[in-house]
């Protein structure tokens, strides 16, 4: 068959337009968020008196806006990393911003926790279930993350599988910080980083493999 | 690149080079081809096609140098086209249309190349100073047929082969093959997808 031959077919086929990235990763990414809301209703639940707490205890709100947005920019960076050579240096550097802003959390609650309760507030009261329930309520979105990302061309597999990895634990961080009763920047930076990170790290091990093309 | 060794940043750099040459000779085919390719992901053949047309002789001249630079022949060139219009073709979804287009093709390009690189790595290969006079030739489409693709599609399923080949070769429309494979017009749609999905993983499993 001559290359000409080939256009040919693969004209024909582009009469049948192809769903654009974005909406192929919404449409499996939306059953991903179902099932890991309903694993949360199911096994965690919203805290008692989030409203009214968070009123009185800006680390709250804190906590749970800094995974919203951790979100927002995985899922940005995750897209851009399954376009072939798309430009990656902003949304890099917006990144940035989560960690910095964790730093500032903690550099604030250096000030105002006395010393005597920074280890106690480092530890919190669940640690263990905390990192359990990051990766569980993640499981759901990672997966239909990475099914969707077989449609994209990533240059960098491993990475654009860590970037889903971080974007789906930042999913599942968000969903257990409405759950979770520890606030402090101190007990998000110990636990929640490790939960998001042994996503992160799955990502890259698996989308290393599964992402090639 | 990120992890990359040194023998494909080496590869980078020539392609770097294409790229900035492919800059350099104009906006106005950067702007034709991303209306192009707009067009052809919005469902217009006919622009597809004029588009794919366009890129052919370019990507020639990449997968010349990209194989020459590797220390290849670079007369199988015409299967690292074929191979990277497939990939151009089965990822176009994932080109942002409000982005520019280039750099989109040549990061395709670039990876494809690099992968049959990969693939071909154990092969012995001849000195690129033998093939000299190959590359300073004009990029016309060799007229000696191309064997990978043959042998590839004759692995195929017989549905999704007869398809493509009808499709391929005789130039049918949808409508013909349906008519002359005696099924519907959709389940033709859908065996053409598959058959140019399976086309390309062939390319990819074959001298791994």
């Amino acid at each position: 068959m001559k290359t000409e031959n080939l256009i040919q077919a693969l004209a024909v086929d582009a009469g049948t337009p192809p769903a654009p990235l974005g909406r192929t990763v919404s449409a499996w990414l939306l059953p991903g968020m179902v099932v890991a809301i309903g694993i949360y209703v199911a096994g965690l639940g919203l805290r008692p008196h989030l409203l009214s707490l968070g009123a009185d205890d800006p680390r709250i709100f804190f906590k749970i806006g800094l995974m919203g947005l951790l979100v927002c920019l995985a899922g940005l960076l995750t897209l851009r990393l399954a376009r072939p050579g798309a430009e990656l240096r902003g949304i890099s550097l917006a990144l940035m911003i989560v960690p910095a802003l964790l730093l500032l959390g903690i550099g604030l609650e250096l000030v105002a926790v006395p010393q005597a309760d920074w280890g106690r507030r480092m530890i919190g009261h669940n640690a263990m279930f905390c990192l359990r329930s990051i990766p569980l309520l993640a499981l759901a979105p990672f997966c239909a993350l990475l099914v969707a990302l077989r449609d994209g061309a990533p240059s960098h597999p491993a990475l654009a599988g860590a970037a889903a990895g971080l974007f789906a634990g930042a999913i599942g961080a968000m969903l257990y910080a409405t759950h979770c009763p520890d606030d402090s920047p101190f007990f998000v930076a110990a636990w929640y980083s490790i939960g998001i990170a042994i996503m992160t790290a799955a990502g890259a091990l698996i989308g290393a493999r599964l992402l090639r093309w | 690149m990120i992890g990359a060794s040194r023998a494909e940043r080496n590869k980078t750099y020539i392609f770097t080079e294409i790229t900035t040459g492919a800059h350099v000779r104009g906006n106005d085919r950067e702007q034709g081809w991303a209306a192009l390719m707009r067009a052809g992901n919005a469902g217009d053949a006919a622009a597809y096609q004029q588009l794919l047309r366009e890129l052919t002789p370019v990507l020639r001249a990449a997968a010349r140098r990209g194989l020459s630079a590797g220390g290849y022949a670079a007369m199988d060139a015409e299967d690292v086209v074929q191979e990277t219009l497939l990939a151009i073709h089965l990822k176009r979804q994932t080109w942002d249309s409000q982005s520019p287009f280039s750099p989109w093709l040549w990061a395709i390009v670039r990876h494809k190349t690099i992968d049959v690189l990969r693939r071909r790595g154990r092969r012995l290969h001849v000195p690129i100073e033998d093939f000299a006079d190959v590359l300073g030739s004009d990029e016309a489409e060799p007229s000696m047929l191309v064997e990978d693709i043959d042998r590839h599609l004759k692995s195929l399923p017989d549905r999704q082969r007869d398809v493509v080949r009808i499709i391929a070769v005789d130039g049918a429309s949808i409508g013909e093959a349906a008519e002359r494979l005696s099924m519907s017009a959709g389940a033709v749609r859908v065996a053409l997808h598959r058959g140019l999905a399976a086309l390309a993983a062939k390319f990819k499993m074959s001298e791994a």
